[in-house]
């Protein structure tokens, strides 16, 4: 049913670093060119991964591309992201990871130990998050064509049973569940490029958030209305884009939010805001008012999710937008990003 | 965080929002600019404007460098890194201005190499680290900004740098407020001074605004109790009657200023006879251009510079909003066709402009929701 007939409304001339960023421009050119012409519409929240159904089965599918610089930094590399990216991407949305499969871009005069070390980061990261690497493809550039080492993983994943998350089902009232401490990826990224004469003892939150997830599900059941992960754009652009596609408003308490010192003090020198720095090892969920409790409790009690908070609220207004509201009584929209700060972050 | 905590801390700021709306008389509407784009940024991302009553307005002022400089410098900046043999070097604040053909990361996206640094300082190592390129620093800012390009001239000559320029927009903050003084349809009470412009050029520079035109300064700093201080200080000072410079942000900005910041930037600037800001026209020795000694560094003496004028989109209201005339929803392009992401005028491109301040953190904020205290 896609075809010419589907008005295509992305109009930009050029690709801009931002259609990449996962802000704004990245939806509009995903809701204004793709969409249209491989979904026949322009209408549907697209979620981190869509589901289909196989003679009756239903399984969850993602791919995700990893262009992250540098390739190694401190608590990570780009073989850790493109596993634990691809595992997150299926847990937040309701399933388990049981298979991935990946293809390399690589760059002629790439060495061979620094493809291992990928390799093999991404052995490790399977393992531990139990999914299995069923297969693969590489390909190989001219030296500079690649900037050394480009990592896509596509992955399917079997849906957690009682599990039915969609934005339309999140109602005034359900609350705002966060894993833990925002910010501490993209700064590390940040730090780790030695552009700024900063260093600050900080590692990225890689991880497979999937033991929390199910923690989550367990507890709260049907109770969960939505999850994300927050990455590029962070936790101000994922729910914006909750917010837009459920229609009401979100109310973040300030004070409420984990953000680690280092972290802090960077976002304050470099005029950053921490909801708008990406997380590869956090998630977001809603989860209705009756089950938020024991949600918080459950997430707390698995390991890793110790510093989980309930950030916020869903209300009915403001329509479609994000307040965050301070202990002292102010209050400040914060919208998705807009513009980049940090190009290739994952 | 120490040096931040201490000035958000809940209890204090409620407090400073009593004694402000203990000491605005109800009978009267004041109208306090905070000179500093910085301070815009803080009022909004603090929702600061909810502890305030209504009698007490904060007018927006023009110390947001970005969103004085013209179309045309940016222009100019551009067509010189034209060249392939050029690296454009600048704030990340100035990477999505747009100019007549677009802002320096859209040219970045078309093949110009544009660098994002942090200071002038990485300019130079850019220069020293590709010594086949030529790196020009399209620098910009007030006093606050213009020590570290002195610095950084200074560097350059002593090594005797063969490919580094600076293309200088830097400009000076006293005839800028001398300006808005003199525009007619301008009434204010007092001035929120700039806290870091401060730290280089001191609080002696404003005594004339207290002196002669009779309005009280408060040189103030960045936190939210930063801010709500200055305005008590400012109410204070307004309801005896008086017109004094006042210092509130002691524990960086020193009465007399930073002399050897000062030094270094007398040795390396002069005055231009005047110089063009956006919004608010000519203003005569308002900005600073490098001095002939040290001409191989400067990129306006070492190349040709079209010296493009543009002038701003008709519809646009930059310099009434610049000016604090009009409000920033109360221009006709606002949250239509100039939002922070295609942006017409540069006061929706700065963090620190006072458009994408309002559409960001304020425009679409219900009343009902925030949680002002009554009063």
């Amino acid at each position: 049913m896609a075809g010419p007939n589907f008005k295509i409304s992305f109009r930009e001339p050029q690709i801009e670093m931002a259609h990449g960023a996962g802000g704004k421009a990245s939806r509009r050119l995903v809701e204004g060119l793709f969409a249209p012409l491989f979904f026949g519409s322009s209408a549907g929240p697209l979620g981190d991964a869509a589901h289909i159904q196989i003679n009756g089965t239903r399984i969850a599918m993602t791919t995700d591309s990893f262009v992250v610089q540098p390739l190694r930094f401190p608590g990570g590399s780009i073989g850790e992201l493109a596993i634990n990216g691809t595992v997150n991407d299926l847990a937040v949305s309701g399933a388990k990871a049981e298979a991935i499969v990946v293809t390399y871009v690589l760059e002629a005069g790439l060495p061979t130990e620094v493809l291992e070390a990928e390799v093999r980061a991404m052995a490790l990261a399977a393992e531990e998050a139990g999914v299995r690497i069923a297969g693969g493809d590489t390909k190989v550039v001219e030296h500079g064509k690649a900037d050394r080492m480009y990592i896509t993983t596509t992955g399917i994943g079997r849906l957690l049973p009682g599990v039915e998350i969609s934005p339309q089902s999140v109602r005034p009232g359900d609350k705002v569940l966060l894993s833990g401490p925002i910010g501490d990826h993209g700064i590390t990224i940040l730090l780790a490029r030695g552009d700024l004469d900063m260093e600050a003892e900080l590692l990225s939150d890689t991880r497979s958030v999937l033991p929390l997830v199910q923690a989550l599900v367990s507890a709260a059941g049907a109770g969960v209305r939505w999850m994300r992960d927050p990455t590029r754009g962070g936790v101000a652009t994922s729910l914006n884009e909750l917010a837009r596609d459920c229609g009401h408003g979100i109310v973040l308490f300030e004070e409420e939010i984990p953000v680690r010192d280092t972290v802090r003090g960077a976002c304050e020198l470099l005029g950053l805001d921490p909801l708008h720095i990406a997380n590869e090892g956090q998630f977001l969920a809603i989860v209705s008012s009756e089950h938020a409790e024991t949600a918080l409790r459950a997430l707390r009690a698995t390991p890793g999710g110790e510093e989980a908070k309930m950030i916020g609220e869903i209300r009915e207004q403001p329509e479609c937008a994000v307040l965050v509201t301070t202990l002292y009584g102010g209050s400040r929209l914060v919208d998705m990003l807009v513009g980049d700060p940090l190009p290739r972050i994952c | 965080m120490k040096f931040v905590d201490e000035f958000r801390a809940p209890e204090l700021i409620a407090k400073a929002g009593e004694e402000i709306r203990r000491l605005a008389d109800p009978a009267r509407h004041y109208r306090i600019m905070e000179v500093c784009g910085g301070h815009t940024h803080a009022i909004y991302r603090f929702g600061l404007k909810d502890l305030l009553p209504a009698n007490v307005e904060l007018i927006h002022g023009p110390g947001c460098p970005v969103c004085v400089l013209p179309m045309g410098r940016i222009d100019d900046g551009l067509s010189l890194a034209a060249n392939p043999d050029f690296i454009f070097a600048a704030f990340g604040d100035m990477m999505r201005v747009p100019g007549t053909h677009g802002s320096p990361l859209e040219y970045k996206a078309r093949g110009m190499d544009v660098r994002i640094v942090y200071s002038p300082a990485d300019a130079l190592k850019l220069a020293r680290t590709n010594p086949t390129k030529h790196v020009m620093f399209f620098a910009i800012g007030f006093e606050t900004t213009a020590p570290s390009t002195a610095l950084t001239l200074k560097r350059a000559k002593a090594e005797g740098l063969p490919n580094f320029s600076v293309f200088c927009n830097h400009v000076t903050i006293i005839p800028a407020i001398r300006a808005i003084l003199d525009s007619p349809d301008m009434r204010l009470d007092g001035f929120v001074g700039p806290g870091h412009v401060s730290t280089v050029i001191g609080c002696r520079p404003y005594d004339w605004i207290a002196m002669d035109e009779g309005k009280p300064v408060v040189v103030s700093g960045f936190e939210p109790l930063d801010i709500l201080q200055s305005i008590v200080m400012l109410l204070r000072q307004l309801r005896k009657g008086e017109a004094r410079v006042e210092n509130q942000y002691k524990r960086v900005v020193p009465w007399e200023g930073n002399r050897a910041a000062l030094r270094a930037m007398a040795e390396v600037f002069e005055l231009r006879p005047y110089f063009e800001w956006r919004g608010l026209g000519f203003i005569s020795q308002s900005a600073l251009k490098i001095r002939a000694s040290y001409a191989e560094w400067d990129a306006e003496q070492r190349f040709s510079v079209p010296g493009v004028r543009v002038t701003d989109p008709k519809a646009a209201q930059c310099g009434e909003v610049l000016k604090g005339v009009l409000k920033p929803a109360q221009c006709k392009l606002f949250g239509r066709e100039c939002t922070p992401e295609q942006p017409v005028g540069a006061l929706m491109v700065s963090s620190e402009g006072s458009c994408a301040a309002y559409y960001n953190y304020e425009h679409r904020k219900p009343v009902t929701i925030a949680n002002a205290p009554s009063n």
